[in-house]
């Protein structure tokens, strides 16, 4: 079990350490640094006492990781359709891989999905597990689980990489729990620590106020879930090399604990947001509901989607699919104009991997400026009829032009 | 002295904080522009047991005390004017029940009121009865054990939605005052209907309606206290009324108070912002310290009400210096945020209409002037 | 429709959290220079989808009889979370608390809230809320699904139980999903599932009589080694700011100009 310790004979007292901790688990007492139960072994204080004065020790490793090789992506398909997200986690699964120097493999559950096999060829792939049962052609929890569990008990790999989506962050834990290993969550970043061999899995937390880095030394396989949209793609290399495993699984005759009655298309309006290259966002600054409108011909005339705060939806101004933020939605489009939005933390969370970021707020303090790409101080009664109104000029002048073309 | 919240009071003070951020405050523009009736608000009330508060437990309420309710109307007002009148208006007719009820009587009617299942509603004002109370023209005439009422009441808070009712009717018109009985009635009784809604300068969404009644029969058990004992009952009420109608003035205050002065350090004019003007510093200052004047005035009535000592000069002093600081404050406030103030777009022209009326009901401020001279006069 | 007995009644766990409070601004905020987090008296809240796991234990019991108790692994002050889910009408409440429970990972807080729900006796229909806000996992529910060997459905916006049965709506990226299981099962639910009541006068002063068990590890069957760092895979080795945006450009001067400079600026960088 890991310690921390402080060398009473060091410690000054200066209380470096003690600003470095983000879980307030340090305090001075009577001139000497104590480490409080909140300590969460992380180490930074370690990093800044210029007396050298705190000790973290760690135990020794007990899973015999070295027995443990390769690099395995989870190739998610929906309806035998794989997900893009599959070919995100290849792209970043090819590089640890070769930082490993050991093999990419993909992992592919369902029936009768030969030809998405295929398809998978054309990618930089060493070897694909395809698992194929008609148990497994829909998804469900302890089924997956269970072929994947019984796979990686089999084949031993050191890491296993999932997208983020609601359908690996419903498998991933389940799996990782069985197999008693370590998994990170909504990762955003991935990279081989070459002396230990271990995976630096970076994630978001508190909203996207903090990035923590975590390993997991001890345990093997490393599993990670990551966010969708963040990695870079594949590019298929035409070589054709992957070599198919075919797998029969084992699985539980019964059949699912959790059966599937009917799966139901959202209405068009939800997709549209997490899709949106463009978002228009109304907060409480609108004053009331009404002024939503000027919110949709915003959008309207910029071709995006309309969002919304938290604020806004608990007071029903809007129904809460709009909602951006930690409680909401997460978006990432080329275009975020937030109007009348203070930018809270939590609505931060959901906004801010977004390329460009306008904020309208009269409010000069208002954190959402922290964050934007042009930031206007003004009032929004005032300045978006005025925005409204140039916009829609250069429409008509844009339409013009285009009908002056067709003739 | 110990001006100490409880436990318990700070608990339920943090609760409702909560309940009038989220729900009431941002609510408050839309009812007043819209003008309907708010039942989301008042449903909210009932479900949190606010309506309770004072009723015993016996009865289904809380059993608290009067303190307590002044200080949760305090904050309802402050964040919705409104919801406050709705949830005082109630007070007047769940207060003169546990005050002069009979046990029957308390039993029936004041579970509804607690749960907030019943609302309440008092009906003494009049085309000719305003300030002159005792000049009421309903009339109850007896008639084989019963009472048949007639006469037309107006501006009755909670009328229509409210399900009680206390009236006050003439049994014996050339007594004057001596000759007025308080009346317990239902919703949906015979003879017993609604007339006209008025339309007012603030408030548009409290119910403020005519009441008609037209050979309404009611038995002899609804008689509230006695027969002839009618203005008794009104007066005892309304010197209560007065501390829930001083709050909600107070609630407006405070709540147009902070909006002036998050605006006078927001607001930039000369290169800096306007609250560093010792103009603008001076109306703040004044601002602060008469809510702060009027607040214990108020506080200190229902305290003394909680003891069961004498309480109505201090309610009528309260009432009378807490609607007039509401409007000098309101008024302010529209004077602090200048052009925009009288904006509608900015909630501070709506507190100044919303104050006004509160230096009109439960009595003008020339009839507590008389109240309070009356008082003050007879000791010595 | 089904042969087996209907249960009597739905006794019913709930697991919740505390969390900071981020709606509370500017009380969480990094500090660019230090490259710290500033908490500024952050007030623990519960986390906002566990006050939804709340609210429909609460609603399911009301209908079908039963109990509800509310689980909570954290420091003691976590108990005020369990207050206020008392005052909203939970019948029991427990608090895990230990400081040999420090530096759990989800694994371990899984495991440690198993054996917490296994002492506290049978259960129905275990409910959380998808995820806790601070940490974003959303993965303690399926841990604990695993422990204690469930069926589990995450992210449901509906559920309706009939007899043994549960059915539920999964709300998926695009799509939603009718699933169905059996009881005893394990469920996440998403803010759409129900409004949270606030907790009633009465339900306050109620609250405040009513116990908050606290547990420790003893007071638990458990495995040492599955517990706080010892049972913990996965290690924060370092925490740090992301790297702040290129600061932004402020558009001042009078509002046509502004807008037509915005316009500007959005066609340089192809938005339109």
């Amino acid at each position: 079990m890991a310690e921390m310790r402080v060398d009473l004979e060091k410690c000054n007292g200066c209380g470096e350490c003690i600003s470095s901790c983000s879980f307030s688990a340090l305090e001075l007492k009577d001139g000497k640094v104590r480490i409080l139960a909140a300590c969460n072994f992380c180490g930074a204080c370690v990093d800044v006492c210029p007396e050298e004065a705190l000790v973290l020790e760690k135990e020794e490793k007990r899973v015999d990781v070295s027995s443990y090789r390769g690099v395995w992506v989870f190739a998610e398909q929906r309806q035998r359709e794989i997900m893009p997200v599959t070919y995100e986690l290849l792209g970043e699964g090819r590089k640890l891989a070769e930082d490993l120097e050991e093999e990419l493999s993909l992992v592919l559950l369902g029936w009768k999905i030969e030809e998405k096999a295929r398809e998978l060829a054309r990618y930089s792939v060493d070897k694909l597990y395809l698992v194929q049962d008609p148990l497994l052609e829909h998804y469900c929890t302890d089924l997956y689980a269970q072929a994947l569990v019984d796979l990686v008990r089999a084949e031993c790999p050191e890491i296993i990489l999932l997208g983020a989506t609601s359908l690996g962050r419903d498998l991933a834990p389940r799996v990782a729990a069985r197999l008693k290993t370590g998994l990170t969550a909504d990762c955003t970043g991935l990279a081989i620590e070459p002396e230990e061999r271990n995976l630096l899995q970076t994630r978001p937390a508190l909203g996207g106020n903090i990035l923590a880095t975590i390993i997991s030394p001890r345990h093997r396989p490393q599993m990670a879930t990551v966010r969708p949209k963040v990695m870079k793609r594949a590019e298929p290399d035409g070589k054709n090399q992957m070599r198919v495993i075919k797998i029969k699984p084992d699985l539980a005759s019964q059949g699912p604990m959790v059966k599937i009655l009917d799966l139901i298309r959202e209405e068009k309006n939800v997709a549209d947001l997490q899709e949106a290259e463009i978002i228009v966002s109304g907060g409480r600054g609108l004053g009331k509901p009404e002024n939503f409108s000027l919110i949709r011909r915003l959008a309207d005339l910029l071709g995006g989607a309309v969002g919304a705060s938290r604020a806004v939806v608990d007071a029903e101004w809007i129904p809460s699919y709009h909602q951006v933020g930690q409680t909401g939605k997460t978006v990432q489009p080329k275009l975020y104009v937030a109007c009348g939005i203070s930018g809270a933390i939590q609505h931060q969370a959901g906004m801010r991997g977004s390329e460009i970021i306008v904020a309208i707020n009269k409010d000069p303090g208002a954190p959402i400026f922290d964050i934007a790409t042009y930031g206007i101080v003004a009032d929004l009664h005032r300045f978006l009829p005025v925005l409204i109104d140039k916009l829609e000029k250069r429409e008509k002048a844009a339409g013009l032009k285009n009908s002056i073309w067709e003739k | 002295m110990d001006f100490t919240l409880s436990s318990d009071q700070r608990m339920i003070l943090e609760m409702l904080d909560e309940v009038c951020e989220k729900e009431f405050a941002p609510r408050a523009d839309e009812i007043s522009e819209t003008g309907e009736f708010p039942s989301e608000n008042v449903k909210k009330l009932a479900e949190l047991d606010l309506f309770g508060i004072t009723i015993p437990k016996e009865f289904g309420g809380l059993g608290m005390d009067y303190a307590t309710w002044t200080l949760i109307a305090e904050r309802i007002s402050k964040a919705c004017a409104t919801t406050g009148l709705i949830f005082g208006a109630n007070l007047l007719c769940s207060y003169p029940l546990e005050e002069y009820g009979t046990e029957e009587q308390k039993k029936k009617f004041l579970p509804p009121l607690a749960s907030g299942q019943s609302l309440g509603a008092f009906a003494l004002t009049e085309p000719e009865a305003g300030s002159d109370a005792g000049n009421v023209q309903t009339t109850a005439r007896k008639e084989n054990g019963h009472f048949v009422l007639n006469g037309t009441k107006i501006f009755i808070t909670n009328g229509e939605v409210a399900d009680i009712y206390i009236v006050i009717a003439s049994t014996d018109k050339k007594s004057g005052p001596r000759g007025l009985t308080a009346f317990l009635l239902e919703k949906g009784t015979e003879g017993f209907s609604f007339g006209q809604h008025f339309e007012k300068m603030g408030l548009s969404a409290l119910p403020n309606v005519e009441l008609i009644f037209n050979d309404c029969r009611v038995p002899t058990s609804s008689v509230l206290l006695k027969e002839r004992r009618g203005f008794k009952v009104a007066m005892g009420t309304f010197a209560a009324g007065r501390i829930g109608v001083g709050i909600g003035a107070l609630g407006i205050a405070e709540a147009a108070f902070e909006k002036a002065r998050a605006y006078a350090k927001e607001r930039v004019q000369f290169g800096r912002p306007i609250s560093s003007f010792q103009a603008v510093q001076h109306m703040l200052a004044d601002m602060a310290t008469k809510i702060e004047a009027a607040k214990y005035l108020l506080y200190r009535a229902a305290w003394h009400l909680d003891r069961g000592e004498a309480f109505e000069q201090l309610a009528s002093m309260g009432k009378l210096y807490a609607s007039e600081v509401a409007m000098e404050v309101t008024t302010k406030a529209v004077q602090v945020f200048g052009g925009y103030g009288y904006m509608k777009d900015y909630p501070v022209e709506r507190y100044m209409r919303e104050a006004k009326l509160f230096e009109i009901i439960e009595g003008t401020s020339e009839i507590q002037r008389g109240i309070i001279a009356n008082l003050i006069l007879k000791e010595r | 429709m089904n042969s087996q007995p209907e249960r009597p009644t739905m006794d019913i766990v709930v697991c919740i959290k505390q969390v900071p409070d981020t709606e509370e601004l500017p009380h969480i905020r990094v500090n660019r220079e230090t490259n710290t987090l500033v908490r500024e008296s952050a007030k623990g809240i519960i986390n906002p989808f566990d006050e939804n796991a709340i609210e429909e234990a609460l609603r399911l019991r009301d209908a079908k009889g039963g109990r509800v108790t509310v689980i909570s692994m954290g420091p003691p002050q976590a108990e005020e979370a369990l207050r206020k889910a008392l005052a909203m009408g939970a019948d029991q409440a427990v608090l895990i608390s230990d400081s040999s429970l420090a530096g759990s990972d989800t694994l371990a807080t899984s495991y440690t809230l198993a054996m917490g729900i296994k002492k506290i006796g049978s259960f129905s229909l275990l409910i959380l809320g998808k995820q806790a806000i601070d940490g974003d996992t959303a993965q303690v529910g399926p841990g604990l699904a695993e422990w204690l060997r469930i069926p589990q459905i995450t992210y449901a916006r509906k559920i309706e139980i009939n007899g043994n049965k549960i059915r539920a709506e999964r709300a998926l990226e695009d799509a939603f999903e009718k699933v169905e299981s059996t009881l005893p099962c394990l469920v996440t639910v998403t803010k759409e599932i129900n409004i949270p009541r606030y907790p009633s006068l009465k339900g306050l002063l109620s609250a405040k009589k009513k116990e908050v068990l606290v547990w420790s590890a003893d007071d638990l069957t458990l495995d040492r080694k599955r517990i706080g760092l010892e049972g913990s895979p996965t290690w924060v080795i370092k925490i740090f700011t992301p790297e702040a945006p290129p600061k932004g450009e402020v558009l001042a001067g009078e509002m046509p100009e502004v807008a037509d400079r915005l316009i500007e600026k959005l066609r340089e960088r192809e938005v339109f």
